[in-house]
């Protein structure tokens, strides 16, 4: 909402030594931001001149050179506009004028030709050229003959105005008002409020005898109607123009422009038809799917049963509260005008103004009117048709009223007001404050009842008065303190960021991608049955699904970070996976790993991270998690088609798979990307019992080295479960410290592993005999499964 | 006798002085004093003297002995250390070469700053509680005194799912979350920190975005007011984001609160000078906050005449930038490694 001061000073006296940007910086305080708060002209150094002589340029074919009386001087300027002639008064720009833009007009010399300034047009000085005449689009301003030599431009011109452009909150619809600014002014310097001229004569018979209005629609809740005849359609006076132009509003003639005077003056959106062209009869309905209505900017639109329309009678002539029908807008010629003041339902006119098209009066609707602003703006309108468009009135108008248009009565408890602001704010303030606010008050010895005006529809429970006073008496005024509160311990699960922790030290990059994905990536690198989530109205195709498995993410940012060069790149985040299983919506927490490149530096160890690396990676999780000695890492039988058949395992806790890790399949990468996933909402629900000490043996261990040659498709897993079996508990712990294939075993299709076994006992010393005989067990055990001990 | 003991001595002398490695040291001391060594052939003559020139002899191949076993084993020291200064020079490494070591990992900023957040306010006695990403229609704004038609809830502004399923737009949802589950009414005091997610990407707004919530309910007779929002936010603006930032509480509104603030805090870039940042104000708006609504209370089973208490929520993002001086709101989700690399040391303490 753009705020012409000149136009609100109309209602309320503002104090004079006041600037604009305290006005604004004022208006902030009390909950109306603003995004800037100029002159309407800013421009230094203008002065009203005359051209008293205009001669060609000699090395020119378009500039002039021009002698410019200014009173106290003669100046020469050099002026490129098409109607600079001589005994034209113009806007004269000084040597060291400042225009909008940074522009400074100094002496110079143009083509050989001494120029002492520069005559203006008016789009130069910082009026937009969409809201001038084709004329003054095309050329300097052309200041009528009356025009004071030596005078300021800006003056006579009635442009010295301020502007002050707010950024409003949803619930202030009354400030979308010029008298609502007023208020609002008035209540922040304690000013009184003047009210709008509404007087105007009325002739002939009543407007029932020749108009006809029908409501037909719930979605319209008051409805009046008038008539003003013989209008004279010219220009509209400079105050009203250069108000509109102030508000942001093109100048079109003296009856549209009114229509859209009234509205910022009272935030009440009119619309006027041509009484010629419409018939003499309204109807207010809701539209017909499909219906269409050229609209007032010559575009055809498509509407729906959702639209309110008004009609003829026959056709569709406007669409409530959004835009008026080419077929009856008010034209050069039109002569008759029937005047609506209406209130739509704002929820419907939102719908509609969303769909096809936002405009001032829409935006008015969907923030809710105060239905006597309907009333007075009807009488407004017709006040200044027939004081600037010599019109007459037709006497009485069509009313159509639902609305139960009462004035909201609160009582509220003083004290009530200063435990929600947590201040003391004295009876007296409080009522004082009401009184800056215009709000009636009828106060009692412990509470006031408070009656709201109805143009603050904002304001209906005792919570929004509070809000009142605080905003007038001043937030700062209130000192801040925290909470008396018995004490409590606060709680927070840190089991999420201690996995952070521990992946960072790990040697990951912690990431945060985003959910969003496309949904050709959703059902990748799982073989998980779910229903993928897809978005009813993505911004793009990219970003159009929300991610199962969070993998496809960490491989777009491999990928990013490979496009750039960036080697090593070892990944992990935590974040969701979404789905619907069956009739359930719902989102599990992950963890991911992607690890590419070098993780380990050593000089002289070259290698990049394998599937080992990464194996280690999860173990380390798993392990700090307390699941040491549950887990496995299994073969999968169905195995996602994105990762290497080979190289890749289900990660399984308590025989249960919460994850996978892998190779990405080469066919899709051919670097050595490695990735792993893990359920955590799965994983953590398993239970870990607290982790407490065991007594450390007092007795010796005795350490047993077996090598043994086996098939290759025998894995290591295999061999370990066989030797644990076997070897019972008083095997302590078993290690692989060496695997061997190679030339040295005649047999190729074998390799030769090597484990280190400990035994011991909590409460004695192991004897040989006891030591070598599960050794011999163990071996045996070994040949009848054809793993033989190397020799 | 006793000159042929000096002799022994003197010719052993200068023999240890001449030997110039350990093995002929070892010899030489056999044959010194090893059994068939001179000083013990000495002795072994010495029942063919008087008796008591015994002692004054014997007492002096002792001495002898004594003598070169000490310059013996000096020698022995001098070569052992020597041996070992070789060794060592051998062993010399190039101290300045890289280490060994692991890829540094690195914790992403938000969550850095999500960290300090909990743990302050957790430090204050709040609860660190978490909700649903994907949420109900519900839980994101019914239960938040959103009704049906209400602007803030068109489609264009929020990703829905279906009719009912949405992304959530604001960590709010958490709110209502808390107070349902809290069937007994109890007093409330709760942060919720994490992502959400606007139908809205431009240069300074990423469709998912981070955000902070905090909640506090408590009894009337406890009275937890304006004021006491205002303290609470002091406290987390001058902890979070700067020591030195000022507040400026300026009246807004929004549907779950009444009275609704936003704050604004002293510009971080310029200090409240007026900058191109805080479009020469010397103000940055960074928090909503304000007095729960009664009908947000009500909804959600708290009776408004008996409990009251405060709202408050922000973007992290933008604090984080902040506080790193990151440039960039891309930088955030594009998670080129070398931007991560940055975030591997310990924060300052808050």
């Amino acid at each position: 909402m753009k705020l012409s001061l000149n136009f609100v000073k109309d209602y309320v006296d503002i104090p004079e030594d006041l600037d604009v940007t305290t006005i604004a910086e004022d208006m902030t305080r009390v909950g109306n931001e603003y995004d800037s708060a100029i002159k309407l002209v800013d421009a230094t150094n203008l002065i009203i001149g005359k051209v008293i002589e205009c001669k060609s340029h000699p090395d020119s074919d378009h500039l002039h050179l021009c002698k410019v009386d200014i009173g106290t001087k003669i100046l020469n300027i050099v002026c490129g506009a098409p109607n600079v002639r001589e005994g034209l008064k113009v806007i004269v720009a000084q040597d060291g004028a400042k225009l909008p833009g940074g522009v400074i007009i100094k002496k110079s010399v143009i083509r050989g030709q001494e120029s002492n300034g520069m005559l203006c047009a008016l789009y130069e000085i910082g009026i937009e050229k969409k809201f001038l005449s084709e004329a003054d689009k095309n050329g300097i301003c052309e200041l009528p003959e009356n025009a004071p030599i030596g005078g300021n431009p800006i003056e006579f011109l009635k442009l010295n105005d301020e502007v002050i452009d707010f950024d409003l909150t949803a619930n202030r619809g009354d400030l979308l008002s010029i008298l609502g600014m007023a208020y609002e002014l008035s209540s922040i310097y304690d000013k009184d409020v003047r009210t709008p001229d509404l007087t105007h004569k009325e002739v002939g018979e009543d407007i029932a005898k020749e108009f006809t209005t029908e409501i037909e629609t719930e979605n319209c809740k008051l409805f009046l109607t008038r008539k003003a005849k013989d209008v004279v359609i010219k220009e509209s006076p400079d105050f009203i123009k250069n108000r509109l132009i102030a508000s942001g509003i093109r100048p079109i003639n003296n009856v549209v422009d009114i229509s859209n005077y009234v509205m910022l003056e009272l935030g009440q959106p009119l619309h006027f038809y041509d009484n010629d062209n419409l018939g003499n009869k309204i109807v207010v309905r809701m539209a017909n799917d499909g219906e269409k209505l050229t609209t007032l900017d010559g575009q055809e639109r498509e509407l729906s049963k959702e639209d309110i329309v008004i009609t003829d009678g026959k056709k569709t002539v406007g669409l409530a509260g959004v835009m008026g029908g080419l077929t009856t807008e008010v034209e050069p010629t039109t002569k008759n005008v029937i005047i609506e003041a209406a209130i739509f339902d704002s929820v419907k006119v939102r719908k509609t103004s969303n769909k096809i098209l936002r405009s001032e009066a829409s935006n008015r609707f969907e923030k809710g009117l105060d239905p006597a602003r309907t009333y007075m703006a009807m009488e407004r309108a017709c006040h200044l048709l027939e004081k600037y468009a010599d019109a007459k009135i037709v006497k009485g108008m069509f009313k159509y009223d639902v609305t139960k248009n009462q004035e909201k009565k609160i009582e509220i408890e003083y004290q009530f007001i200063n435990d929600v602001l947590g201040a003391n704010i004295s009876k007296e303030d409080i009522l004082n404050t009401f009184k800056k606010l215009k709000f009636e008050t009828k106060p009692k010895e412990k509470s006031v009842i408070v009656t709201v005006p109805t143009r603050r529809i904002d304001i209906s429970i005792k919570e929004d008065l509070v809000e009142e006073i605080g905003r007038i008496y001043g937030v700062d005024n209130i000192q801040g303190k925290l909470p008396v509160v018995p004490m409590k311990q606060g709680s927070v699960n840190k089991t999420i960021r201690r996995i952070e922790h521990k992946m960072s030290d790990l040697g990951l990059n912690e990431t945060l991608t985003y959910i969003l994905i496309n949904d050709k990536e959703v059902r990748k690198f799982t073989v998980d049955k779910f229903e993928p989530l897809k978005l009813l109205d993505p911004i793009t195709e990219d970003r159009n699904t929300l991610r199962y498995s969070m993998i496809p993410s960490l491989y777009k940012i491999y990928e990013y970070n490979k496009a750039r060069e960036n080697k090593d790149v070892c990944l992990f985040e935590i974040g969701k996976g979404f789905y619907k299983k069956g009739e359930v919506y719902g989102e599990d927490q992950k963890i991911c790993v992607l690890m590419s490149g070098k993780y380990y530096n050593k000089i002289g160890y070259n290698q990049d991270v394998d599937f080992f690396d990464i194996k280690g990676v999860a173990e380390e999780l798993l392990d700090f998690l307390g699941y040491a000695n549950r887990y496995s890492f299994v073969i999968s039988k169905q195995m996602p088609q994105e990762f290497h058949p080979g190289q890749t395992a289900e990660i399984s806790v308590n025989n249960d798979i919460v994850g996978i890790v892998g190779r990405i399949h080469p066919e899709i990468e051919k670097e050595k990307v490695f990735v792993m996933e893990i359920n955590l909402d799965k994983l953590l629900a398993k239970k870990v019992g607290k982790m407490k000490f065991k007594e450390i043996s007092k007795f010796p261990v005795v350490k047993k080295d077996l090598s043994i040659l086996v098939d290759k498709n025998i894995t290591s897993k295999d061999i370990e479960t066989k030797i644990k079996k076997k070897a019972g508990k008083l095997l302590l712990d078993i290690k692989l410290f060496d695997l061997y294939e190679g030339k040295n075993i005649l047999d190729k299709n074998k390799r030769s592993l090597a484990y280190s076994l400990t035994f011991g006992d909590q409460n004695r010393t192991l004897n040989d005999e006891e030591i070598n005989s599960i050794m011999e067990n163990i071996i045996e055990d070994l040949a009848k499964s054809g793993m033989e001990l190397r020799k | 006798m006793k000159s042929k003991i000096e002799e022994i001595k003197k010719k052993s002398a200068q023999e240890i002085e001449k030997i110039t490695d350990l093995k002929s040291l070892e010899e030489l001391k056999v044959k010194i004093l090893g059994k068939k060594g001179e000083l013990t052939s000495v002795l072994r003559s010495m029942k063919e003297l008087a008796e008591e020139e015994r002692p004054v002899i014997g007492s002096l191949v002792n001495e002898a002995r004594d003598t070169l076993e000490k310059l013996i084993s000096k020698k022995e020291e001098e070569f052992k250390k020597y041996e070992m200064n070789k060794k060592l020079e051998k062993e010399k490494i190039d101290i300045t070469l890289p280490s060994s070591k692991l890829k540094r990992g690195s914790i992403h900023p938000l969550n850095r700053i999500i960290e300090d957040m909990e743990d302050l306010f957790v430090s204050m006695g709040y609860d660190v509680v978490e909700g649903p990403e994907l949420e109900t229609d519900e839980f994101c704004f019914k239960r938040l005194n959103l009704p049906e038609g209400h602007p803030a809830r068109d489609m264009q502004d929020s990703f829905y799912i279906t009719d009912n399923y949405l992304l959530r737009t604001q960590t709010s949802a958490v709110q209502a979350r808390t107070m349902i589950a809290n069937k007994n009414q109890e007093p409330i005091r709760m942060i919720t920190c994490g992502k959400t997610y606007r139908r809205e990407d431009d240069a300074t707004h990423s469709h998912q975005f981070n955000q902070i919530e905090g909640l506090v309910i408590d009894k009337k007779e406890r009275n937890v007011s304006l004021a006491d929002l205002k303290g609470t936010l002091e406290v987390f603006v001058r902890k979070i984001i700067g020591a030195n930032l000022d507040l400026r509480f300026r009246p807004s509104y929004f549907p779950f609160t009444e009275p609704s603030y936003e704050v604004d805090v002293t510009c971080f870039k310029c200090g409240g000078k007026g900058c191109n940042l805080c479009k020469q104000t010397g103000w940055i708006e960074v928090l909503g906050s304000g007095i729960v609504h009664p009908n947000v209370l009500k909804i959600n089973g708290y009776d408004p005449e008996k409990y009251g208490g405060f709202a408050f929520g922000t973007g992290i993002d933008r604090l984080a930038m902040f506080r790193y001086g990151i440039t960039d709101m891309r930088y955030l989700y594009t998670n080129d490694v070398r931007f991560l690399n940055q975030f591997d040391r310990k924060d300052e303490e808050v």
